[in-house]
């Protein structure tokens, strides 16, 4: 057979296993990617034909998702995550290395297609960095003897499968479960529970619980189950969003390692009181290593009647659950743009209204809820809805799932009721010195050492999960920078606000950052962070200049030292720019220099 | 149904299923805007037609008209992000305005000269755009697209094709061609297609009709562009 031919058999094998569903064309993409290391055009060409869409979707998608790519990777593709955490962790320097000793220069592949190395947004192994991936799966606690060791499995060309395990072992740590993590549990509790009581009976005690998405949003769940539940449309969907990508946060990796049952029965109970047949699962690319493991919890699941048809034996429930794997995108994090991921597009955000709870997955009425928000309605189900709203503040009830990291003696993973001091969490955590810390990832808040008296809460600072500490010895701007950084990388481009905004931040920040900023450049970096922040499409460019904004709040004396004193400086260099005038005109006199500093 | 809503203090009725940007420009009130086309899906991604209705911001091209909507479009607030917006879209691409044939026809150009546009405020990014001059009758520069997806819209809803695309990601973001070697030439593009005309900047050209109508009779010579918006039902030449 012609390499064509081969290339037709093993797509034709990659399309029966996706059904020849244009919706999971991530799947179908992600696969020849595995096989090819890229997506080739006359693969493109191929599957536009078979899942009769046009290429210009295919190459959309192949652009849009970080870990697809137009051009081949290297046989070993090593990233490292590039989160300020790692950085704080040595991650720059581990690169550098990993460059040197691997003979191949960052965000290239070396010239055998052996090896490729770049960087990649947080891989949520920010407990255990600085970490990395290679071809998807994740390498923890990277050192330089580690690297030695990789370098010289890849070099030897070792299969993957014949590594050291232990490269690849993930720890679990909790150091302070909580109300929800105590709990007892056995399988299909919460189901029977909602069956016994009632569907209406069950969804009340959700209202009752006061319960509000864990995702960031904070929406209130039971209003979003009841207004799917009352949609005419059918089929309707329950997603569960498990594209957790906001750096700094890991909890939902721990819980669908250590808790996929509890999170996939809220699921299902959530399917019942909506109405659902189908459940999906969108896991973030970055992990892979979950996915066998997560297949084997739904296939027990099935084996036990907890899953599939007639669930339980209540007659006329049935339900399942698919796994969908991400592509590396931050905004599919947010739930419209999850949704047209998941039927195979670009993760932009859809137009408001209407919402995904009544036009959402195929323009059904969609639930989507974040991993831990199912992981409570299972519990809440078991123990009713007081016994949760009895915890946290009225606004904010039961408890939060933190996951820790940055300069702190014991990372991992903590759940506290709401309405905890930021104070009490950096104690028991072993945070010292601390200069500052970041509440809900960059998106989320800066707070100074000023403001450690203030409260986990919807109503003070919210967090999806993301909790990182900064001590005395960091800098400022390297935190916001590698944020600011973040959002232009993940911006999706949709809006000119966030699409043009979020790099003008970026390039505006460094000016300030590399000292060549005046007076007129903070006015201008603070007139860009409102344009992005109150005119974007989605979350993503509303956030974006948080870092900026809320460090600015904290510590605008720092920004204020890094300003130049005079009227105004050039962002270039002046003298640089006459070099080639200099040679021209062969003069190297001092009247053929410029100062930088222009005097006001 | 219909009913009224106000826009800045002026009473306008709306039709059911209207959006405010088509309510406004029924009743001769403009909104400015790049990225909506009266006749095609609303887009929402220029961000221009941004108004608050009853205090909460809104694209008057994608939301829906409601009764008794108190909708807030000329404030300074409102007219200065546009400003800055549309530098963005400036400073984003490579517009120059004095050797482009669009001139004078171009509704980039015309929201720069509405919002009193006098520099590009922000710095240049210089994006490194190339050119498709390969079909016979059709040119683009890419130089010039700002991502209103109009010709994507155009192309599959008014020509039943699905000769555009838009890829990337970002400030990467970039105009895509449905054909076999990504050239326009080889895609099944006609010159009397709508995806050809509906262009707002000077992205995609009709060959050898640039100057037809010499510079100083263009249509925003002639007229600003929030007189024209109201008027203009179907889509215009490109002169």
């Amino acid at each position: 057979m012609t390499g064509n031919d081969t290339m037709k058999t093993f797509l034709e094998t990659v399309l029966a296993e996706a059904d020849y569903q244009p919706v999971r064309l991530l799947k179908i993409l992600r696969a020849v990617q595995a096989q090819y290391r890229h997506i080739p055009a006359t693969a493109i060409d191929f599957l536009s034909d078979k899942l009769n869409i046009p290429r210009t979707q295919i190459i959309a998608v192949v652009e849009f998702y970080s870990f697809l790519h137009a051009t081949p990777q290297g046989r070993y593709d090593l990233l490292f995550s590039d989160s300020i955490t790692d950085r704080m962790q040595n991650k720059e320097s581990l690169l550098a290395y990993a460059a040197e000793i691997l003979k191949v220069r960052v965000g290239e592949v070396r010239k055998d297609e052996l090896v490729s190395l770049n960087n990649t947004s947080c891989t949520g192994m920010c407990d255990q960095g600085p970490a990395g991936l290679v071809n998807g799966y994740p390498l923890p606690r990277l050192d330089r003897p580690k690297i030695d060791t990789i370098a010289a499995l890849i070099e030897q060309e070792i299969p993957l499968d014949d590594w050291p395990a232990e490269l690849f072992q993930v720890e679990e740590t909790i150091y302070k479960p909580g109300l929800l993590l105590t709990q007892p549990f056995s399988n299909g509790d919460a189901i029977k529970a909602t069956f016994n009581r009632g569907l209406t009976e069950t969804l009340a005690e959700v209202d009752l619980s006061n319960l509000r998405g864990r995702g960031g949003a904070g929406f209130k769940t039971a209003l979003k189950w009841r207004t799917c539940a009352i949609q005419a449309a059918t089929p309707r969907y329950v997603i569960c969003n498990a594209d957790e990508g906001e750096p700094g946060t890991y909890k939902d990796r721990m819980l669908l390692n250590l808790y996929a049952d509890q999170v996939f029965e809220g699921m299902t109970l959530c399917a019942a009181i909506i109405g659902s047949t189908q459940g999906l699962v969108y896991l973030r690319a970055e992990y892979l290593f979950l996915y066998e493991k997560l297949q084997n919890v739904l296939q027990n699941r099935r084996d036990q009647g907890l899953l599939g048809t007639t669930i339980l034996g209540q007659a006329g429930f049935d339900f399942d659950i698919e796994i969908r794997m991400g592509a590396g995108a931050y905004i599919c994090g947010e739930a419209s743009a999850q949704i047209e991921s998941l039927e195979g597009k670009p993760g932009i955000p859809r137009t408001k209204p209407p919402n995904s709870v009544i036009c959402g997955y195929l323009r059904k009425p969609t639930v989507v809820d974040n991993v831990e928000t199912f992981f409570a309605t299972t519990h809440i189900a078991i123990k009713g809805g007081q016994w949760f709203a009895d915890v946290g503040t009225p606004q904010s009830t039961g408890s939060k799932l933190l996951s820790i990291s940055g300069d702190c003696a014991r990372p991992g993973i903590y759940e506290y009721p709401f309405g905890t001091r930021i104070s009490e969490i950096l104690s028991d955590c072993g945070a010292e010195e601390v200069m500052g810390v970041q509440i809900g990832g960059p998106s989320g808040t800066f707070i100074s050492n000023r403001e450690l008296e203030r409260t986990l809460a919807f109503e003070d600072l919210s967090s999806a999960g993301s909790f990182m500490v900064f001590n005395h010895t960091r800098n400022i701007f390297d935190v916001v920078q590698n944020f600011t950084d973040f959002f232009a990388h993940e911006s999706c481009g949709f809006c000119a606000p966030c699409r043009v905004g979020t790099s003008l931040l970026k390039n505006q920040l460094n000016k300030i950052i590399d000292g060549h900023g005046s007076a007129v450049d903070m006015e201008k970096l603070s007139e860009i962070c409102m344009v992005v922040k109150n005119f974007s499409h989605c979350g993503l460019g509303e956030t974006a200049a948080n870092p900026i904004l809320t460090t600015l709040a904290s510590y605008p004396e720092l920004y204020l030292e890094q300003l130049k004193r005079s009227g105004f400086s050039p962002g270039f260099n002046l003298d640089a720019t006459l070099a080639i005038a200099r040679q021209l005109t062969q003069r190297d006199d001092s009247g053929a220099h410029l100062s930088q500093q222009v005097e006001n | 149904m219909s009913g009224t809503l106000t826009i800045d203090d002026q009473t306008i009725p709306f039709t059911d299923g209207q959006t405010i940007i088509e309510a406004a420009r029924t009743a001769g009130v403009y909104i400015p805007h790049l990225c909506h086309r009266p006749g095609y899906t609303p887009h929402g991604s220029c961000k221009l037609c941004t108004v608050k209705v009853n205090g909460r911001t809104c694209s008057a091209c994608t939301f829906p008209a409601a009764e008794g909507q108190k909708v807030v479009n000329n404030s300074e607030e409102l007219q200065e992000a546009r400003l800055r917006i549309t530098q963005m879209l400036f400073v984003e691409g490579n517009h120059f305005c004095p050797t482009c044939e669009k001139s004078g026809n171009c509704e980039l150009q015309a929201v720069g000269y509405h919002l009193n546009m006098l520099d590009s405020h922000f710095p240049h990014f210089y994006a490194h755009r190339k050119v498709d001059a390969s079909h016979p009758d059709i040119l683009i520069d890419h130089n010039r697209c700002i991502f209103c997806n109009l010709c994507v819209r155009a192309s599959r809803e008014s020509d039943g094709k699905d000769v555009f695309g838009i890829a990337g990601r970002g400030i990467h973001k970039r105009l895509i061609i449905n054909s076999p070697t990504g050239q326009l030439k080889d895609s099944n593009i006609s010159v009397e297609d709508s995806a050809v005309q509906v262009c707002p900047t000077g992205a995609i050209l009709v060959k050898r009709t640039g100057y037809k109508t010499p510079i100083g009779g263009r249509i925003y010579d002639q007229h600003p562009i929030s007189t024209i918006a109201c008027k203009k039902r179907e889509t215009d030449s490109t002169g």
